[in-house]
């Protein structure tokens, strides 16, 4: 007889992938090659000549680039180590990003995507011979529509902080067509909605006016009624808010933006738990976006490329991007022959492969299914509040026992209060077990902020295993707080030094910059 | 038959058992007490009018299978289309590593447990900081017309004026583009150009100069292909007068042609879709800026930039944000424009394609480019009826044909071209009045002789 294997401690123990990897310029090998260009046939060559030499001399380029030199496996290498450096949805407990919606994002999709027939689109084919592309997003477009109720879609923007910017665009010329732009130079919005909220309104030329909390964590219904007057132009809020609280005086604060003869624009960021639940017609609002890479699972590449929707009622449908997509039930088209649209957001039409993505996915799913997705993430960010709330030295502040919708603002001020451990070390040493956390967006209106957003891929054991980390670590926190300060132990890299970063000096954004700085040699 | 609720393979907690459990444990009986804050009028009654799902996986490949094969792409018709988005071939080991799950499912991770991204974005920042010979470049934005956009805010923020001078032969979507970004407190002025070359008309921009004017906008090369060759005159001049150069540039013909800030620019800015990045019908943007390693211009930027910096343990990198304090993420409206998710994927992307190129690489595909555009530019050129307007100018990968002298449409022409199997030039008469029945016509690395000859013995068949 043998004795079994111990069992596995809890929390696991991990240690991230660490290559040590050098920056690639120190992988250079003079005379490597990673891929060759087809040669000029001997045609062309005796046709032309030498076309660059016949450049005036201060067009040409005098030395090459110096970049790498490297065989096309070392390259490969170099990026397939960096990347086990990096821990995405496929391999962690993607929780730990609040506002974010890290859910799985089906590979089935991304295989889809990769078609010829998708891939090797150019934007500007006749349009006969992109009919499935186009019926792609005239579906998706009806879907979203449907979700939403709103009227129209335009599937343009390049992710969700463009879709912001594309409806405050919308909203400006709307007030623009009533001749009404310059008494309306005012936009209103909360600290619990997203910063390019009021950053992309601002770059729109409006003045920010934003709402803090009440005492019940709720955007102040009387601080909205002291700011509106004939100046505001719009509401751009989110719903339920970062804190993941839903404003049930929704409906009202519309009322009193278009009392004054605003508009309301839904940030729909945090959607994920409302799918099929309520929809951001019903409350009123003229305009909403999505963003098709959280809620709708395509996925998030590291920061881009996402994919906006922007979405409006008939009475804004003239202003959207063009061109839209329109099917005169025969064929679909792109429709450029729109008099009052604000023109261009981005090149051609929008993140083509990801509308894919996102409507295969709303497709695998149905109304049922898409419901199923709200409802369990909205169970599973309860289920995991409950049990985070029973960790030493955190809270949920405002509403006390009440239910949140997708995600909760949590503090550890108390934590913080008791042991000088910041949220943003928890967030280092939460790395050492093999995930990832976040505090909030800036600026920190719960102190010592976390924010999880436990999404509806995620299993009950998956949650169970995420709060073991953290009330682990919230007991180090109070029995030997070094481990916690001088986190990470089990990283790629370990602490990392940050004063060059804020030093003109000294900051390096680019590799000869540092070399420049550091008088070191180029290897 | 019954319906079974089913259990969704990408939503493990449906299974009703688990479902239970966890209802028991936060004290709710139904799903429906969570939403207790969602006032009752605001409950959407009934079930979403969506399409039937297709639950397997293999009814939903079969559908949008079906969709797909309504396209047809340029592997199934020989393309001439640029006009912004450019064919080139794209490396197997881009693909292999802008699929890998940790690149394509990770996002805003932080410096540890996301050092791989961080990495690699430095290094992509380096290796565009090399190809332009610029100390600082952003973490893509979303696209070139956004860099534009941005590179001329960044001008006006960097003089205090609010003027910009903009060439004339930019595309119509990316001067729509700058009209909505530029508009509520920037004024934007057309430079007229050379009508025989297409350059910017110098006297011209000299008497639009003046104390008011923030920046000078060119393009190289340019929307229409020709190389802007008066690059150090138009900068001279836009510095004697307190401006500044901004000049957009296709990254893929730094290997032959100066990189702008050779020739006096200050802020440099395109896109990185010809990098290693399929045309994905028009998925594959991604916007990149450049300056110097001056704090005045990296103060302006509305992106993030990543640096590297020490570690506690010896000979180790380390990687985060500098000069955060500048971005929206920390100011909210007071931060510079706003920052959020873009196109950081497609910064690896290039930054593995540059790495696969090398120097060699890079100084060749440009060569090579401009032997086939100049090859396709003398041939198409001999076809009676046939003439470049710009025909005066180097070009890089595009030209411009017009075809009024055979008293065809472009779109007639382009027409005949498809039943051919030909994607023929992006039709300009729209955009250009002025060009009258023109077409612009892109050659890329991927163009053999035959392809070119094919479409100009095709041409000669459409005109008959």
């Amino acid at each position: 007889m043998i004795a079994p294997i111990a069992k596995k401690p809890v929390p696991r123990r991990f240690h991230q992938a660490s290559w040590d990897e050098p920056v690639i310029f120190e992988l250079s090998q003079p005379g490597q090659r990673g891929v060759l260009i087809p040669e000029v046939e001997n045609g062309i060559q005796e046709t032309v000549g030498d076309v660059t030499s016949r450049l005036p001399a201060h067009m040409r380029r005098t030395s090459p680039p110096r970049l790498p030199e490297m065989s096309q496996l070392h390259v490969l290498r170099h990026y397939a180590r960096l990347s086990q450096e990096n821990l995405g949805v496929d391999l962690n407990i993607d929780v730990g990003q609040g506002t974010c919606t890290m859910k799985y994002s089906p590979k089935v999709n991304d295989q889809l995507a990769r078609s010829a027939k998708m891939t090797e689109l150019h934007p500007l084919q006749d349009g006969s011979t992109v009919q499935g592309m186009l019926e792609i997003m005239y579906r998706l477009e009806q879907m979203l529509k449907e979700i939403s109720g709103m009227d129209r879609f335009t599937l343009q923007p390049g992710a969700g902080s463009a879709a912001i910017y594309t409806n405050v665009a919308m909203i400006r010329a709307y007030h623009e067509s009533r001749a009404e732009s310059r008494q309306r130079d005012e936009v209103i919005t909360t600290i619990f909605s997203h910063p390019s909220n009021a950053a992309c309104a601002k770059v729109a030329g409006y003045k920010i006016i934003t709402l803090y909390p009440d005492a019940d964590g709720y955007p102040d219904i009387a601080a909205l009624k002291a700011a509106v007057s004939e100046r505001t132009a719009a509401l751009l809020i989110t719903n339920p808010e970062d804190t993941g609280i839903f404003n049930p005086r929704i409906e009202e604060f519309v009322e009193i933006v278009h009392s004054v003869g605003g508009l309301c624009s839904y940030d729909q960021a945090n959607a994920n738990g409302i799918l099929g639940i309520t929809r951001a017609r019903d409350a009123g609002f003229d305009l909403c976006h999505f963003n098709l890479h959280k809620t709708f699972s395509t996925p998030h590449g590291c920061g881009g490329p996402g994919a906006g929707a922007s979405g409006v009622t008939d009475a804004l449908a003239p202003f959207l991007p063009k061109p839209t997509v329109e099917f005169d039930g025969v064929k679909y088209y792109l429709d450029y022959d729109r008099p009052q649209s604000i023109g261009k957001i981005r090149p051609f039409y929008g993140v083509a492969q990801n509308i894919l993505k996102a409507y295969a996915w709303i497709m695998s799913l149905g109304a049922d299914g898409l419901r199923a997705v709200a409802e369990t993430a909205v169970l599973n960010n309860n289920y995991l509040m409950q049990k985070v709330l029973q960790v030493r030295g955190v809270s949920a502040p405002y509403a006390p026992g009440k239910r949140r919708i997708e995600q909760v603002r949590y503090s550890w001020e108390q934590l913080a209060n008791d042991t000088g451990v910041h949220s943003e070390e928890i967030g280092f040493r939460v790395v050492d077990f093999g995930t990832h956390y976040w505090t909030s967006h800036h600026p920190y209106v719960v102190p010592e902020p976390m924010t999880l957003e436990p999404t509806e891929s995620y299993s009950k054991a998956d949650l169970d295993e995420y709060v073991t980390i953290l009330a682990h670590i919230a007991e180090e926190a109070y029995s030997d707080p070094e481990i916690i300060h001088n986190a990470p132990h089990n990283s790629t890299v370990h602490k990392i030094d940050p004063d060059s970063f804020d030093d003109p000096d000294k900051w390096a954004v680019t590799w000869r910059a540092y070399l420049r700085k550091t008088k070191k040699e180029r290897g | 038959m019954t319906a079974k609720k089913p259990v969704y393979p990408y939503i493990p907690n449906s299974a009703p058992d688990v479902k239970e459990e966890m209802l028991r444990t936060v004290g709710a009986k139904s799903i429906d007490e969570l939403y207790a804050d969602i006032p009752a009028n605001l409950r959407f009654k009934g079930k979403l009018n969506l399409p039937d799902p297709l639950l397997s996986e293999s009814e939903l490949v079969r559908h949008i299978e079906g969709l797909l094969a309504k396209n047809s792409s340029t592997r199934d018709y020989l393309s001439f289309l640029g006009a912004g988005c450019w064919q080139h071939h794209v490396p197997a080991v881009c693909d292999e590593i802008n699929s890998r799950g940790e690149f394509l499912t990770a996002y805003a991770g932080e410096p540890y447990e996301d050092h791989g991204r961080f990495q690699a974005l430095f290094e992509y920042q380096s290796m565009m900081g090399e190809l332009l010979n610029m100390d600082v470049v952003n973490v893509p934005n979303y696209d070139g017309f956004q860099a534009g956009g941005t590179a001329l805010r960044m001008a006006c923020r960097l003089t205090g004026r609010q003027k910009v001078l903009v060439v004339s032969m930019i595309g119509s979507d990316l001067l729509s583009k700058l009209r909505d970004f530029l508009k509520p407190d920037i004024a934007m002025e057309m430079l007229p150009y050379q009508p025989d070359t297409g350059l910017v008309d110098l006297l011209a921009l000299e008497t639009r100069l003046s104390d008011e004017i923030a920046a000078v906008y060119f393009e190289n090369p340019s929307y229409l292909g020709f190389i802007e060759t008066q690059g150090d005159q138009i900068a001279a001049l836009a510095h004697a007068r307190g401006a500044l150069c901004v000049v957009s540039v296709d990254p893929i013909s730094l290997g032959v042609l100066n990189p702008p800030v050779d020739y006096g620019a200050d802020i440099v800015c395109g896109d990185i879709q010809p990098l290693g990045i399929h045309m994905l019908y028009g998925g594959g943007h991604g916007g990149f800026i450049a300056t110097r390693d001056d704090e005045r211009f990296v103060m302006q930027f509305p992106s993030r930039l990543f640096g590297i910096a020490p570690t506690v343990v010896e000979g180790e990198y380390g990687f985060g944000d500098v000069a955060y304090e500048r971005t929206s993420f920390a100011l909210r409206e007071e931060g510079k424009e706003w920052v959020g998710t873009a196109a950081a994927l497609w910064g690896i992307t290039a930054g593995v394609y540059l790495a696969l190129m090398g120097p060699e690489g890079m100084v060749e595909i440009g060569e090579r480019i401009m032997q086939r555009t100049r090859y396709a530019m003398m041939k198409v050129a001999a076809i009676p009826g046939f003439h470049l307007p710009f025909e005066g100018s180097h070009h890089f990968n595009e030209f411009v044909v017009n075809f009024d002298a055979t008293g065809r449409k472009v779109a007639d022409i382009n027409r005949s071209l498809l039943k051919k199997g030909i994607f023929g030039g992006k039709d300009l008469s729209l955009e250009f009045p002025q060009l009258g029945q023109s077409a612009l016509f892109c050659i890329t690395e991927i163009h053999s002789q035959v392809d070119i000859d094919c479409l100009v013995s095709t041409l000669q068949e459409v005109l008959e």
